[in-house]
């Protein structure tokens, strides 16, 4: 559906986006993550059409931006991160001009408007002036507009900035549910978020990409071992001899005494191995009942701090 | 287009300025009209067009200023470049808007010659409609120009200065041309809208005058696309 190839950003000597490849499926929600000032809001200015790109291609539907930038247009709604409106008309007027804009003809349009703010939640406040909504109220008259034309594909540049919490998590259920029906690239910095709605990451960092995976699939491919905390009943010197027994276990570490003959411990075993079932045979044998067994699978967010801060090669 | 030009001019009416700069002018010229050609008994236009040119120079920057700038500044831009237009197409709604407020200036000073001939005056009708055109002309051509300085800046305030510096700069060329002479004055010669405008305005119908005005209107337009996307390749 999108096609992004060599992408490559110059503005003199500042190298925004270097050599940048991804395609993202048709009805795929793919998350964009970096930290500010990564490239972020430049691809998705350059896959819109905003900007030109220094070299390289973007192909939507197998139309390029550079040659037929007409056609690529009709089929992407795009959300920048400050939602483009003009704060002199009111709802339904800014969203009838959207529309006029993208040439959705009149027919359609009518069909069309009720439901796009039915499913944003503006329809109560369409006869108000842009101006007097509040953040949350504007942000959604801005997804309303990218959604004018029903296009293909969706580009929202950190659509849920700046909103409460409550809002947020309606953001997010819409973007999903729009998934549905959209091939989307949501950009972000926030790492719940992307967990939470995208099925595949693209993690870019100084213009290029560092990783592109499903977020599952990065937490495993970044730790080459498994590793869990265990808290056991039973005499700690003891306790690790049997442990040390186990295939699969690699190291065994104390992590606290909670209280007497009561230990956690910091367990490293090999990733291609489940060692949780032979450990709670082992330890029933010798009656040292398990308390606690918790897997330490890394969350999205130390992936993204080791990968940015590191600039660790994946894949 | 038409969709932004629709916008614009529902824009203007929205907010004051339109209504405000409207009636300004309608009551500057009420006063020349009253005080000039009424008081005065003449039965003629072509003083007071000739006046409406200087007039013109103080209102069209203040009628465009806004016109390009504010999508600028509220980033309205993204939204407009990134739908199925072309920057030619966005530029030409946008001229199109201010000239439509232009043009609502434009017929109401038609009641000037209205109650002259109802007051039993005879005008030439000749040089009343040269007047008239060239009045058109200069308008479209100062809009132009300050559709230009609006793409300049996101400030609406510059690009009223500059677009009146412009205008002044053109006031100014024939005069420099007199005093330079040569063919430095052939040159500024290519840039004096007003002598064109005297042509016209006393009834000579030049049609190159006319193609003139016309091509002006169409250079600085084409420059105002060519800032957009100039700006376009180099911003992040």
């Amino acid at each position: 559906m999108i096609e992004i190839q060599n992408l490559t950003k110059h503005y003199g000597e500042i190298k925004a986006i270097e050599d940048m490849t991804f395609t993202v499926e048709k009805g795929e929600i793919l998350g964009f993550l970096g930290p500010n000032g990564a490239g972020k809001t430049t691809t998705m200015n350059i896959i819109t059409g905003y900007i030109p790109s220094t070299s390289g291609t973007v192909k939507v539907s197998g139309y390029d931006i550079m040659d037929q930038p007409r056609e690529v247009k009709k089929r992407i709604g795009y959300m920048p991160e400050h939602p483009p409106l003009y704060l002199d008309m009111t709802v339904k007027d800014y969203l009838d001009f959207s529309a006029s804009l993208k040439e959705v003809d009149k027919k359609t349009w009518k069909s069309q408007k009720n439901d796009i703010m039915e499913l944003v939640k503006i329809t109560h406040v369409q006869h108000r002036l842009i101006r007097n909504l509040s953040k949350g109220y504007r942000q959604r008259v801005g997804l309303a507009q990218a959604l004018v034309g029903a296009p293909e594909v969706l580009i929202l540049d950190e659509p849920t900035v700046g909103l409460d919490p409550k809002q947020i998590i309606e953001i997010r259920k819409l973007i999903k549910a729009l998934g549905k029906s959209h091939t989307i690239i949501l950009s972000s910095h926030i790492l719940p978020e992307v967990s939470a709605v995208c099925e595949r990451v693209v993690i870019i960092n100084k213009g290029k990409i560092v990783a592109v995976d499903t977020p599952e699939q990065l937490s495993k491919n970044l730790v080459d071992y498994s590793k869990f905390t265990i808290t056991i009943a039973g005499p700690d010197k003891k306790v690790k001899e049997l442990l040390q027994q186990v295939y699969g276990i690699i190291e065994i570490e104390v992590q606290n005494k909670i209280r007497e003959n009561e230990f956690s411990y910091i367990v490293e075993a090999d990733k291609e191995v489940d060692v949780r079932k032979p450990i709670f045979h082992k330890l029933a044998e010798h009656g040292y009942p398990i308390l606690e067994l918790k897997s330490l699978s890394m969350s999205l967010e130390e992936i993204f701090l080791q990968l940015t801060t590191e600039e660790k090669e994946v894949n | 287009m038409w969709a932004i030009w629709k916008r614009e001019v529902q824009a203007y009416f929205y907010q004051p300025i339109a209504y405000v700069l409207i009636s300004l002018s309608f009551l500057v010229l009420s006063i020349y009209y009253t005080f000039g050609t009424i008081a005065g008994r003449y039965a003629e236009m072509n003083t007071l067009l000739s006046n409406i040119i200087f007039i013109l120079t103080f209102i069209i920057p203040i009628l465009t200023m806004r016109i390009l700038t504010e999508d600028r500044k509220s980033g309205t831009e993204v939204m407009l470049v990134t739908s199925p237009v072309e920057v030619y197409e966005i530029v030409i709604g946008k001229y199109l808007a201010s000239l439509t407020v232009f043009l609502v200036i434009y017929v109401l000073t038609f009641t000037y010659p209205i109650i002259i001939a109802a007051l039993g005056g005879k005008m030439e009708i000749p040089m009343l409609l040269g007047g008239y055109l060239a009045f058109l002309l200069i308008g479209m051509s100062f809009i132009a120009v300050g559709v230009f300085a609006s793409s300049l800046t996101e400030n609406q305030i510059v690009a009223a200065i500059i677009g009146f510096v412009i205008l002044l700069v053109i006031h100014l060329v024939d005069p420099i041309a007199n005093y330079v002479g040569g063919v430095l004055a052939k040159i500024l010669g290519i840039f004096s809208l007003l002598s064109r405008y005297e042509d016209l305005n006393s009834g000579i119908l030049d049609i190159t005058s006319i193609i003139y005005y016309l091509s002006f209107t169409a250079v600085f337009l084409f420059l105002t696309t060519r800032v957009i996307d100039k700006r376009r390749w180099s911003q992040g």
